[in-house]
C-alpha cells in the first residue's frame, strides 16, 4: 500500500463544481507510489508556498537529445518515490484524436513505468507523461516506438508540431491543418530529436484567421490558413439568421473593421476587394457566408513568451502559399533557409523572431529570398535612418 | 520480460486512423454547424451526414483510472472516438443522434461538467507550478481549480457577451499564451536572485548566464570566479536561474501573482491583442487564492455588465478607454503599470483625448 500524507490544504482543493486535480492524484496515489510521494510533496508546497523541484538534469533515450524533462526532488529523503520524477512527451495525434484502446494501451504502460499521471495535454500538444525514474526511461520508450509512437520535442529543437482541428470537424478550415502538421513532424524528425537550434522553435497550424491554436501568438512560424476569392452569400440564411434575431447590421454589417458590407434589409452585399478576411462575419453567420476560389495560407514569423525582449505576435512573411501536404517542398526549402541564418547567427537562447528584430528584416527576407511587400507592415517606417547598399543606388541612379 | 525492439523517428501514428468514419467519409467538406447547447454541437456535411459532439472539462492532470473511464464512455456511446481541445477540454464524438441524450445523461451522473462552447468562459490553458516545475512562482493547478468554481455558470449555463478566455501562468517564461488571453495570471517574483558563488563555479557557464539577462544586469566577478548582479537594473525575470541553478529566485514571501487583461488571439473585427497589467501584485494565498478570484471575478463581471454583443474583453476596454477601465474597477494604478521595457514609448497616450 502506498504511503498515506495528511493533505488539509489540497483538500480544500477537491471541493467545488470543476473536476480536481487533486482528486485525481489521490486516485493515482491510491495504488501507485509515486502519486502517493507526489500528493506529499505538493501539500508541503503549499504548506510553505514555494516549489520543491529542482532544475532537470540530462535525461533521455539512446540516441534522442530531447522528449524527456529530466526532474528531481530538493526533498529527496522526505518523499523518495519522487527522488526522480521525469516527465516524457509522446507526440500526440494531429487534431488530439483518439480511440479508446489507444488510451488503455497508454494508460497500461503508464500504469507499469510511470506515477499514472498525466497531462492530456501539455501546453505545445504533447501527451504528457507524468513522473517516472531514469531506469524507466528505455522500457518506456520501446514500448511506446514499438507500437508506432514516438517522442516529443524538448529543449533547443524542433517542439512537437501542432494545429486546430481543421478540415476533420470544421467548416471554417481553407487548409488541411492534420495533413499539413503530420506533414511538418515527419519532415523534420531529425531537428524535433536532436536539439541543434540556438533556442526552440515552433510550427503551429490553423485552418482560418480564428486561430483555435494561439498559433499567432505562440509559434515561432504561424500558419494560418486563408483565401484569395470572393465570400459566397446565401440570401436565404442571411434572412434566417434575421428571422432568429440577428440584428445584420448592428451584429454584422457594423463590426466588419473594412467596413465592407452592407445590407438593406433585402440583400447583404459584401465589396469583397476591400475584405481583409478576419473572419467576424462568417463565424457569426456559418450558414450564410462561405468562402470561395484559391485556398492557402498565410505565413507568419515570431511569436513567443516574453522571454527575452518581451512578448511578440507573429508578422506576415509571406501573404499567401499553397499548402498542399503532400507537396510542401517549397515551405521545406523556405524553412531550412531561415534555420540556416538562424544557426549562423543566433545565440544560444535567442528565438527567430528576436533575431530577425536585432538584425533586420532585410537581412532576414534577402537571405530567405522573399521581396518586400506592403502585407510585412502595419505601415511604413516612421524615421529617416535606413540603409543604402550599392546595389539600391545603382537602381535609383 | 524481454522489451519489445525500440525504433526511432517514427513521429506519431497517422491521424486518419483515428477519425470517426463520419469524419473520415466528410474530411474537409461540412457544411455548417450549430451550438444546441453551451456543451453540445453539430457539425453537418455536404453529404447531409452529422456528427455531434460533448464537450466537457478537464482539469488536464488526468490520473489513469479517470482516462479509462473516459474510454469506458466513448466506446459505449462513440464507437471508442474522442478527442481533447487546445484547451484541454474533452470531446466525445458521437455519430448517432440516439446516443446524445443517454451520454449527457451518463456524463452528468458521473459528475462531469458539460459546457464551454460559445460564448462562454472555456477551459483554463495553464502550466506544471508546483506540480513539477522547478521555476514556479505559484500553483497552476489550484488556480485553475478556484477559477473555474467561481466562473462555473459561464462554462456550464449563462452566456457571455462573447467567448472569454482565460490563461495561468506559475512564471515569466509562460509556457501558454498567457500574453494573449483575455484575462490571465502570471506569477512573478519581486526580489534579486541569491548567487550562490561557489555553486556558479561548478554548474554554470558564466558567459551564457551574463548574455541571458533582459536588461544587462550580470557582469563577471573575476575574484570569485562567478558573477555580480547590480540590483537596480534586475526586474526579476528569472531568466539567469533558467541559465545557471546557482542563482535561486524563489522566495515564499514575495512571490505572488500578476493579473493582466485585455489579450487575445483571434483577428475579428481587431487585430491580436496582447493583454495588459492590470493588478501588479497579490500575495500567493493558497489553497484557494480568495483574492485573485475576487479581482478577477470583478473584471468578468464589469465587462458582463458593460460590454457589447460581440465584444472581447480587450474590444471592451480599448473602447471605453483603459484610464475608464481603471477607474470603475477600483484596482489603483502604479508606477507598476508604466511600461519602461521594450516597447515602452509605444504606450504612452500621445494625443490630448482621454476621459476624466
Amino acid at each position: 500500500m502506498p504511503k498515506k500524507y495528511e493533505t488539509p490544504l489540497l483538500d480544500e482543493l477537491e471541493k467545488g463544481p470543476f473536476p480536481s486535480f487533486v482528486t485525481e492524484i489521490k486516485k493515482a496515489a491510491a495504488k501507485n507510489d509515486m502519486a502517493a510521494d507526489e500528493l506529499g510533496i505538493l501539500e508541503k508546497c503549499y504548506r510553505e508556498r514555494r516549489t520543491h523541484w529542482k532544475h532537470g538534469g540530462i535525461v533521455g533515450v539512446r540516441g534522442y537529445g530531447g522528449g524527456v524533462i529530466g526532474r528531481y526532488s530538493d526533498v529527496p529523503e522526505e518523499f523518495p518515490n519522487v527522488a526522480h520524477f521525469h516527465t516524457v512527451r509522446i507526440n500526440s495525434i494531429s487534431g488530439l484524436f483518439y480511440k479508446a484502446e489507444t488510451l488503455r494501451m497508454v494508460c497500461d504502460i503508464w500504469d507499469k513505468y510511470g506515477s499514472g499521471l498525466t497531462n492530456f495535454h501539455g501546453s505545445t500538444g504533447d501527451m504528457i507523461l507524468l513522473g517516472t525514474k531514469t531506469e524507466n526511461l528505455e522500457p518506456i520508450f520501446a514500448e511506446f516506438s514499438s507500437r508506432g509512437w514516438d517522442l516529443g520535442g524538448s529543449g533547443s529543437a524542433l517542439r512537437t508540431p501542432s494545429c486546430c482541428v481543421g478540415p476533420a470537424r470544421c467548416d471554417w478550415s481553407n487548409i488541411d491543418t492534420l495533413g499539413i502538421n503530420y506533414a511538418i513532424t515527419q519532415e523534420f524528425q531529425s531537428e524535433l530529436h536532436r536539439p541543434e537550434f540556438p533556442y526552440k522553435f515552433k510550427f503551429k497550424t490553423v485552418g482560418c484567421a480564428v486561430d483555435c491554436n494561439a498559433s499567432i501568438a505562440r509559434a515561432d512560424c504561424s500558419i494560418i490558413g486563408t483565401w484569395k476569392g470572393t465570400i459566397a452569400v446565401d440570401q436565404d440564411a442571411v434572412k434566417w439568421y434575421e428571422k432568429n434575431g440577428m440584428d445584420i447590421n448592428a451584429e454584422i454589417v457594423n463590426l466588419c473593421p473594412t467596413k465592407c458590407i452592407s445590407y438593406d434589409g433585402k440583400a447583404l452585399k459584401i465589396n469583397d476587394e476591400e475584405c481583409s478576411r478576419c473572419m467576424h462575419c462568417i463565424a457569426k453567420m456559418n450558414k450564410a457566408l462561405k468562402p470561395t476560389g484559391e485556398k492557402g495560407a498565410t505565413i507568419l514569423i515570431g511569436s513567443k513568451a516574453p522571454f527575452v525582449i518581451g512578448a511578440t505576435l507573429s508578422w506576415v512573411i509571406i501573404p499567401f502559399m499553397k499548402m498542399d501536404p503532400d507537396n510542401l517542398s517549397e515551405f521545406y526549402d523556405m524553412i531550412r533557409k531561415m534555420w540556416e541564418w538562424w544557426d549562423e547567427h543566433g545565440k544560444n537562447r535567442e528565438r527567430m523572431g528576436e533575431l530577425i528584430i536585432r538584425r533586420g528584416m532585410r537581412e532576414f527576407l534577402e537571405y530567405i529570398g522573399v521581396a518586400p511587400v506592403p502585407q510585412q507592415v502595419k505601415e511604413p517606417r516612421r524615421d529617416p535612418f535606413w540603409f543604402w547598399t550599392e546595389e539600391d543606388i545603382a537602381k535609383t541612379t | 520480460m524481454a522489451l519489445p525492439q525500440r525504433k526511432t523517428d517514427i513521429g506519431p501514428p497517422h491521424y486518419k486512423d483515428f477519425l470517426p468514419p463520419v469524419i473520415q467519409k466528410n474530411y474537409g467538406d461540412w457544411k455548417n454547424h450549430d451550438i444546441i447547447s453551451p456543451g453540445l454541437m453539430v457539425h453537418t456535411a455536404n453529404s447531409g451526414d452529422k456528427i455531434w459532439t460533448v464537450r466537457v472539462a478537464s482539469p488536464r492532470l488526468l490520473s489513469t483510472v479517470t482516462i479509462r473511464e473516459m474510454a469506458d464512455i466513448a466506446e459505449k456511446y462513440c464507437d471508442g472516438y474522442l478527442r481533447f481541445t487546445t484547451r484541454n477540454n474533452l470531446e466525445f464524438l458521437v455519430s448517432d443522434e440516439k446516443k446524445v441524450e443517454p451520454l449527457q445523461k451518463e456524463l452528468k451522473e458521473k459528475g462531469y461538467m458539460i459546457g464551454g462552447i460559445g460564448y462562454m468562459v472555456s477551459n483554463i490553458v495553464h502550466t506544471q507550478g508546483w506540480i513539477h516545475c522547478h521555476s514556479a512562482c505559484t500553483d497552476a493547478s489550484g488556480l485553475v481549480k478556484v477559477l473555474m468554481d467561481a466562473f462555473a455558470d459561464y462554462f456550464t449555463t449563462t452566456s457571455l457577451p462573447n467567448k472569454v478566455r482565460l490563461a495561468v501562468a506559475c512564471c515569466t517564461n509562460m509556457c501558454g499564451a498567457v500574453h494573449c488571453s483575455d484575462i490571465a495570471i502570471v506569477a512573478i517574483h519581486r526580489k534579486v536572485p541569491v548567487i550562490e558563488h561557489e555553486n556558479v563555479k561548478n554548474m554554470c557557464e558564466v558567459p551564457s548566464t551574463i548574455a541571458c539577462c533582459p536588461t544587462g544586469a550580470i557582469s563577471p566577478d573575476v575574484a570569485k570566479k562567478s558573477i555580480k548582479i547590480k540590483d537596480e537594473k534586475c526586474m526579476y525575470c528569472g531568466n539567469c536561474y533558467s541559465v545557471c541553478p546557482a542563482l535561486p529566485i524563489a522566495d515564499p514571501v514575495n512571490d505572488g501573482v500578476a493579473i493582466v487583461a485585455g489579450g487575445k488571439v483571434g483577428n475579428l473585427r481587431s487585430m491580436p491583442k496582447f493583454s495588459k497589467l492590470v493588478v501588479p501584485f497579490i500575495k500567493n494565498n493558497p489553497p484557494r487564492w480568495p483574492e485573485v478570484v475576487d479581482a478577477c471575478k470583478k473584471i468578468l463581471d464589469l465587462y458582463i455588465a458593460g460590454a457589447n454583443k460581440h465584444e472581447r474583453v480587450g474590444e471592451w476596454i480599448e473602447r471605453i478607454g483603459w484610464e475608464k477601465f481603471f477607474k470603475i474597477t477600483g484596482f489603483p494604478f502604479t508606477f507598476q503599470h508604466i511600461d519602461d521595457f521594450t516597447i515602452a514609448r509605444e504606450t504612452f497616450r500621445t494625443a490630448a483625448t482621454f476621459k476624466w
